[in-house]
């Protein structure tokens, strides 16, 4: 008999294929709502009806629907995203530099962020209502009530334009020594960690706070252990599950946060090559970035998923 | 009842900041799109937050942004209050497959970030005010459905509702009668959370240049407006930052106190 964990991990994995299927559909459909006229919005209000009548053929816009929704699927499935209306560029080409940049910058952010979010976590809850807890429950929920952008305004008027610490815009590009990048996208980094710490922080205080007043806390502390002892090795492991689905939520708002922290800070990534396609309704481009953010996204909450079944001791030894 | 003194420092904010975007054109010094001065003239006794990019009055241009953002932050709260907090109870009352279609199709929708599907759909969509409404007030109905929804499935299973079944009520009756009393005050709660979410929301478009559209103010886009300005030094693109977050907090305090109070009422701990 197969072990019921895989079991468990596969049904999970093959739900989230299923449920990426029916996002590229979503995806899909939400670029149709305007029937068709894609090649007028092109060719402007001036296109004569014969250029108009040709480019709808070139882009397969005579064909129905649900024929050019399994064309483009297929197409995609064999790695190819098309070509971008606007400039003719192959878009898979354009995009693989790009994703690499986000998920560069996406990396470093959650380096910084994962261990200083459990780790304030573990804090606060050691110092439950007393001031370092309640010094970080203020700060975090300061950073989470401005939105990302505007702290990345506020990160560059204060260390690159009046302490001159870093760059204001992050150019990042071949050729550029690993320790160059990182200096480059300080300030990205920065603010995406501000972004996504506060509300990693409050929802790990909260896992281990529901553990601490289990029954065996209770026992270690009349035992006489040390109060972070306590925490650290009685309190966190039995909260590591509510805890990873909390950092992997927050990892995929981190690939979210990504597409304007990358405006504000002029840095060649996925989120500002989809915001600029936005705006010249490059419809071929938005669906290849939207579908491959979907696909980042429901990835990490599989993840989230597998993790939580793996951390959980009560599905690893059944009966 | 005493009100707590955070709860009614929020309640002054809120209300100041509603009043002023209902009372904009009473209020503001100058017109919205009027050049009054000087390019980023700085603050003076004429210009209280000094002048923007091209010279127009910025405490003007913040009031009647606060009036857009406002406006239509309230408008899709409203819309998504009603559609969703509906859809939710019917498919708790329901049951059934009327509530695994719902359901599932909200699972789908919540699994693209709502930045990105808000993203993809206005990029065919023509960027105005009403679609703008339309899309973010459907994007974030489906938090709102998995609360309601959540909310409802305890209270069908009451005593008081079974016997509303059996003495013959309708639909309707059960769901605007006999559960939205009893589901309220989680959902005010809530509301106000959604409405904080809302303006970051349309902030967020705006400054990507996807939203409100110029001359039209609106926080995010004065910060689109002035960004060049931050190079130099000049902070008027941080203003609408102070506007933002302090709205945020002081509806996050309201929101707060409501839950308390709401759930002291019920017997439930605090308050």
């Amino acid at each position: 008999m197969v072990h019921p964990v895989i079991k468990l991990v596969a049904q999970r994995i093959a739900l989230g294929l299923l449920l990426l299927l029916a996002a590229s559909v979503l995806i899909f459909v939400g670029t149709q709502i305007l029937p068709g006229d894609v090649a007028q919005s092109i060719l402007g209000q001036s296109a004569t009806p014969t250029s108009l009548a040709n480019l709808r053929a070139e882009l397969g816009l005579n064909e129905p629907p649900v024929t050019r929704y399994f064309n483009w699927l297929g197409a995609v499935l064999q790695g190819d995203l098309g070509k971008a209306l606007t400039n003719g560029q192959d878009i898979a080409e354009a995009m693989g530099k790009r994703l690499g940049n986000t998920l560069f910058l996406a990396f470093c952010a959650a380096v910084i962020a994962v261990p200083l979010a459990i780790g304030l976590g573990l804090i606060a809850v050691r110092y439950l209502n007393r001031w370092p807890d309640k010094l970080i429950s203020m700060v975090t929920l300061a950073t989470i009530s401005v939105p990302e952008f505007l702290l990345g305004y506020i990160a560059i008027f204060l260390l690159s334009v009046q302490f001159r610490v870093f760059p204001s815009l992050a150019t990042v590009y071949d050729g550029m020594s690993l320790g160059e990048q990182l200096y480059a996208i300080a300030l990205p980094v920065l603010v995406l960690v501000l972004t996504v710490l506060g509300h990693m922080m409050r929802m790990t205080r909260a896992a281990i706070l529901n553990v601490m007043q289990s029954a065996y806390i209770e026992t270690a502390e009349l035992k006489g252990l040390r109060p972070f002892t306590v925490i650290a090795r009685h309190a966190f492991p039995n909260a590591i599950a509510p805890v990873v689905n909390v950092v992997m939520l927050n990892l995929a708002y981190l690939v979210v946060g990504v597409v304007v922290v990358e405006v504000v800070f002029v840095y060649p990534g996925m989120g500002q090559y989809l915001v600029d396609h936005v705006s010249k309704r490059d419809v071929p481009v938005v669906q290849a970035c939207g579908l491959v953010f979907a696909a980042v996204y429901i990835g990490l909450n599989i993840v989230a998923d597998v993790v939580s079944i793996l951390a959980n001791p009560r599905l690893r030894h059944p009966k | 009842m005493r009100i707590p003194i955070s709860a009614l420092i929020g309640l002054a904010f809120t209300g100041a900041y509603f009043f002023a975007a209902i009372f904009a054109s009473l209020i503001a010094p100058y017109g919205m799109a009027e050049i009054v001065g000087d390019v980023w003239e700085p603050a003076s006794s004429e210009f209280l937050l000094g002048t923007d990019g091209i010279g127009r009055d910025l405490l003007s241009r913040m009031i009647f942004g606060g009036q857009t953002t406002i406006f239509v932050a309230t408008s899709a709260t409203l819309l998504s209050f009603g559609l969703g907090s509906i859809l939710g109870f019917t498919a708790a009352v329901k049951g059934g497959w009327v509530d695994q279609i719902l359901s599932r199709g909200v699972d789908l929708m919540m699994s693209i970030p709502s930045l990105i599907s808000a993203l993809v759909v206005l990029s065919v969509m023509p960027v105005t005010l009403p679609v703008l409404i339309l899309v973010m007030g459907l994007l974030d109905a489906t938090r709102v459905f998995r609360l309601s929804r959540a909310v409802a499935v305890d209270i069908t299973v009451m005593d008081y509702v079974e016997a509303a079944r059996l003495r013959g009520e309708k639909q309707m009756w059960i769901i605007f009668r006999e559960i939205l009393p009893n589901a309220l005050s989680p959902l005010v709660a809530e509301m106000g959370l959604r409405f904080i979410f809302m303006v970051l929301f349309i902030s967020t478009l705006s400054f990507l240049g996807l939203g409100v559209q110029p001359p039209l103010a609106d926080w995010g886009g004065i910060v689109k407006e002035n960004r060049e300005g931050i190079v130099y030094g000049i902070p008027a693109a941080l203003i609408p930052a102070v506007a933002i977050a302090t709205l945020a907090i002081s509806v996050n305090l309201v929101a707060d106190w409501v839950l308390t109070r709401t759930s002291s009422l019920k017997g439930g701990r605090g308050g």
